[in-house]
């Protein structure tokens, strides 16, 4: 990353996965056998018909290609660049049997979408159906909400989101790591999604600025895409500390803002957590070009629930995995200078907490320990939860409740954006077949 | 290494491999360095009367991304000066004295075929290729394809040329008969020493969706033009296994074209009876250094069989039957090696819509799908071995049986017994009519 180059911070987080040329698409696309019943399509959550789409951009029907993804999946552009495609569609390709490398569905999907969605240029796909004169409340609008209000809407429903951030998409526009898809994507895609008539009230807390009641009694159903909350403080000495964060907060402000003015150069974070949203903070902390990034995770590398490619992405950028380390106090004058942990061991799959301490000199310790569950809203709505805080729902992401479904993160305790457009889906489908007279 | 020297009707090259009468051989620099390359012979592009070219010339038809599967022309013969191309002709000759160079001509008169033979001769041309073949351009004047197309032209303009010639005459057929056969005896008949075939086939490229021009694009009109490359080899496989197959023909050395574009390819043209091959769109989309692997890849394969090219050419004619005359009686059925199935369903789609509904599928709990022949139904079209894309997967494989051989004649006549044959499942057409369709 070159010293001299003031824009450099900004070229770190361009696309990871740059958008293919035509001719790259075109050699692509015919490399996929147009498989029946393919094992791609069954892999998606959101059932986008692989073959269909890829053979429509070696047609040149480009237009048809996007449609077929959209119809399937209305954030299918935002998926085509985060989707963790190794563990899904690509993953499932039948070339990977013959060690051939499978098709590139994620960038294929991407080349078919980027057009439509993203610069915007075709005429309208979709169209919102005249009015059917029934009316659906969605308490956010993250990608569970908008899966469930695109397919409601196609078929005649008034959606109404509420969201309680000034804009919409939930962590879709506020978590993703930006090389993957940045702030401005996620908004354009959104204001693509305009077409379709969903009307989405935004800086509205439900709960707090609208009541559920009022939702359950002007509307005919409710869906809750209400995701996760932040990651809470983990209970060590310090972390009222200026520089101790959560690690969304983190990403948000990075996303949000220019990044020239974020630099951390010069400096050393310590990010805590083993999943894939603590990859994201050490990558982007590297993207940032602090000086030393740590991922400080109590087991061993094996245990760590990030996906192998994103720990490689992570190393790959400079990051320094510190295993088997559980942090135990955090030091500092009025702000953060130290993170002090205690060597841990696994002793018959129990994990033993030394008291052999160690310390890493930090500026800045980012909390990745997990989201927490929006329990006390989850309570006061009524509806029948799990032991672990969220909605029990039947086989059609319907819960307790019988004007009630629910889908995305807080019902699955955090998965993807495909699995929440999935899901807010097949409430979709189950909240027509309710509403009209099915059951 | 094998042995790759090669007489076509007395033009003797170091190998089989000659460029045909085309852009690559438009100039003495760049026959000189295909001669460099490697290549025995080299037809020169068609002399005759100069014309004038337009611009936009060809057209290609790309298939699946692979380019230039079938390419397209407008292009007429030499556009340069008589006196330049004998003087190339002659300096060529004098530097590359074992390479063949054949020179190609197209007049319309006998007087002028008497003098280009003799100008060819002075310049010391190996021999003459007769152009009979352009189906554009030349042919609308009355040339080329127009005197292909009628066997007694083609007679009559081979004894012209024979009447005066010292050197072996091919004449250049054109593809674009409806039986071959006719101008090569016709050939024979004047007296030529060997066939070439094919040239191109008449075409009309493609049409740009968004301007609606035809192409090549001349300022958004265009013109029929002639068909070469991969696309054409199964054609001009046809017309050469007519022609050697043909009693009246059969022993007239042949000169291969159309759509050789490696050693395998010149294989199977020797294989039914050619002496030689000539290339042109494989050079147009590669250059001239092809020809390296194809002098490698055919002495090794020469070398594998243990045979000599002369052992090699005319093994497959014998094998060219009439349809009638093939056994009804030979069974062969699918199978599939479930070891590398890798469950992509291609095959169970193919047949169950396109061929005769003899593959079983089931969804596996991975998400492929499992295959499975059914004897019974399976008519061993070979459909499915040939979509299938893992290698050897499918294979056809003889179902002995205890019927002797019998062939369309043999059962007609009532000399023969039919094997029982494969049926279509009976499956009911069900639902209301859709008349809404
Ligand atoms: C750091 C990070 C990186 C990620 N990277 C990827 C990735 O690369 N690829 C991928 O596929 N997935 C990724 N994910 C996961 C993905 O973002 C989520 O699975 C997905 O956004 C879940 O969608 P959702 O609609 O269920 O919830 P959310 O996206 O969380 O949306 C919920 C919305 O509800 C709103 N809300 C909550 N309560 C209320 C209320 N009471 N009133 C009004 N509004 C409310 C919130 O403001 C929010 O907008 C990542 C997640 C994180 C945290
Ligand atoms: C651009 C072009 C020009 C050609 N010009 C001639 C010609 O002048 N004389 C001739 O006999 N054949 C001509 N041919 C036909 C070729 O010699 C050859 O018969 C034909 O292309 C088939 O061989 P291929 O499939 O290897 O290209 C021409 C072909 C092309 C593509
Ligand atoms: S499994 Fe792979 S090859 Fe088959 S349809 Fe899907 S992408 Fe194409
Ligand atoms: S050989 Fe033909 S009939 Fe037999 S299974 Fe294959 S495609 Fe079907
Ligand atoms: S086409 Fe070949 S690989 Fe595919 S399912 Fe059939 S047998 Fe298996």
């Amino acid at each position: 990353m070159s010293e001299n180059n003031p824009s450099s911070i900004d070229d770190n987080f361009s696309d990871y996965k740059p958008l293919f040329t035509n001719a790259s698409a075109l050699v692509e696309a015919n490399r996929c056998l147009f498989c029946y019943d393919a094992p791609c399509t069954i892999a998606c959550p959101t059932d986008i018909d692989v073959p269909k789409f890829i053979k429509k951009i070696s047609s040149g029907n480009l237009r048809g290609s996007a449609k077929t993804i959209l119809d399937a999946n209305i954030l299918g552009a935002s998926c085509a660049r985060i989707c963790p495609t190794e563990e899904l569609c690509e993953g499932a390709c039948v070339l990977n049997d013959l060690h051939e490398t499978p098709i590139k569905i994620g960038s294929l999907q991407r080349y078919a979408t980027e057009s439509v969605v993203i610069e915007n240029t075709s005429k309208l796909l979709f169209q919102k159906a005249p009015s059917n004169g029934k009316k659906i409340a969605l308490v956010g609008s993250g990608p569970a909400s908008l899966g469930c209000a695109a397919d409601l809407a196609k078929m005649g429903y008034e959606c109404v989101c509420f969201d309680k951030n000034e804009k919409a998409g939930g962590l879709n526009t506020y978590a993703i790591a930006d090389y993957k898809l940045s702030y401005e994507t996620a908004l354009k895609e959104l204001e693509w999604i305009d077409q379709l008539g969903i009307e989405i009230k935004t800086n509205t807390t439900v709960g707090k600025d609208v009541s559920m009641e009022t939702l359950l009694t002007d509307y005919d159903a409710v869906f809750l895409g209400i995701g996760l909350g932040g990651v809470g403080p983990i209970g060590i000495p310090g972390e009222e500390l200026d520089g101790v964060m959560d690690c969304l907060d983190f990403i948000r402000d990075l996303k949000t803002h220019p990044k020239e003015d974020l630099s951390l150069k010069g400096k050393s974070v310590a990010v805590l957590g083993g999943g894939n949203t603590a990859i994201d903070a050490v990558t982007q902390a590297c993207r940032l070009e602090a000086d030393n990034v740590y991922l400080v995770y109590r087991r061993t590398r094996s245990k760590m629930g990030a996906y192998e490619h994103e720990q490689e992405l992570a190393l790959k950028d400079g990051g320094v995995f510190v295993l088997e380390k559980q942090p135990v106090e955090i030091k500092g004058e009025g702000k953060v200078s130290e993170l002090i942990c205690a060597k841990t061991k696994s002793e018959n799959g129990k994990l033993i907490i030394t008291d052999e301490l160690s310390s890493l000199k930090v500026d800045l310790v980012l909390r990745a320990t997990g989201q927490a569950k929006h329990t006390s809203f989850l309570e006061s709505v009524g509806i029948e939860l799990t032991k672990w805080n969220t909605p029990v729902v039947d086989g059609n992401q319907r819960t307790s409740h019988e004007k009630i479904w629910s889908g995305g993160d807080c019902v699955s305790g955090g998965q993807e954006v495909v699995n929440a457009v999935a899901e807010g889906k097949l409430a979709a489908k189950s909240i027509h077949s309710t509403l009209s007279g099915g059951q | 290494m094998a042995d790759l020297t090669t007489n076509t009707a007395g033009i003797v090259s170091p190998n089989p491999f000659w460029l045909a009468s085309a852009p690559p051989t438009n100039t003495g620099d760049q026959v000189a360095r295909a001669f460099d390359a490697g290549w025995g012979g080299a037809v020169w592009k068609t002399l005759g009367q100069p014309i004038v070219n337009v611009w936009s010339r060809y057209a290609s038809m790309d298939i699946n991304g692979v380019k230039m599967m079938g390419l397209n022309n407008i292009e007429l013969i030499t556009d340069r000066s008589l006196d330049v191309n004998f003087k190339e002709i002659y300096e060529v000759k004098k530097h590359y004295p074992n390479n063949a160079v054949i020179v190609s001509l197209m007049v319309g008169s006998r007087e002028e075929f008497h003098e280009l033979v003799k100008r060819s001769e002075d310049a010391g041309a190996d021999g003459l290729e007769l152009n009979f073949g352009c189906p554009h351009g030349m042919s609308e004047r009355g040339l080329g394809a127009a005197v292909g197309q009628v066997p007694e032209y083609v007679q009559q303009m081979t004894e012209w040329v024979k009447e005066v010639s010292n050197i072996p005459v091919l004449v250049k057929l054109t593809p674009n008969v409806t039986d071959i056969r006719y101008p090569a005896r016709a050939a024979q008949a004047g007296g030529a020493d060997g066939i070439a075939l094919i040239n191109t086939i008449n075409s009309l490229m493609s049409v740009n969706l968004d301007t609606f021009a035809p192409n090549p694009n001349v300022d958004g009109l265009s013109s029929h033009g002639g068909y070469c490359g991969p696309a054409v080899k199964p054609i001009a496989l046809n017309m050469l296994s007519q022609i050697t197959s043909d009693p009246q023909t059969a022993q007239i050395p042949i000169s291969g074209i159309g759509g050789v574009s490696n050693w395998q390819d010149a294989a199977e043209f020797i294989l039914l009876g050619a002496h030689s091959v000539q290339v042109c769109t494989a050079v147009m989309h590669y250059g001239f250094r092809i020809v390296e692997d194809m002098i490698d890849g055919l002495s090794n394969y020469l070398d594998e069989k243990a045979m000599t090219l002369d052992q090699l050419r005319g093994q497959s004619v014998e094998r060219i039957k009439n349809w009638q005359e093939l056994d009804l009686n030979y069974v062969i059925n699918a199978s599939i090696d479930q070891e590398k199935c890798i469950g992509c369903g291609i095959c169970y789609i193919a047949c169950e819509d396109g061929a005769h509904q003899a593959i079983f599928a089931n969804p596996m709990d991975n998400g492929r799908t499992h295959v499975e022949i059914n004897e019974a139904a399976c008519v061993g079209c070979n459909l499915c071995s040939l979509v299938c894309p893992v290698e050897d997967c499918i294979t056809m494989v003889e179902i002995p049986n205890e019927f002797d051989a019998c062939s369309w004649d043999d059962y007609t006549t009532r000399n023969g017994k039919l094997a029982p044959r494969a049926e279509h499942e009976w499956r009911p057409i069900v639902g209301p009519p859709k008349s809404d369709i």
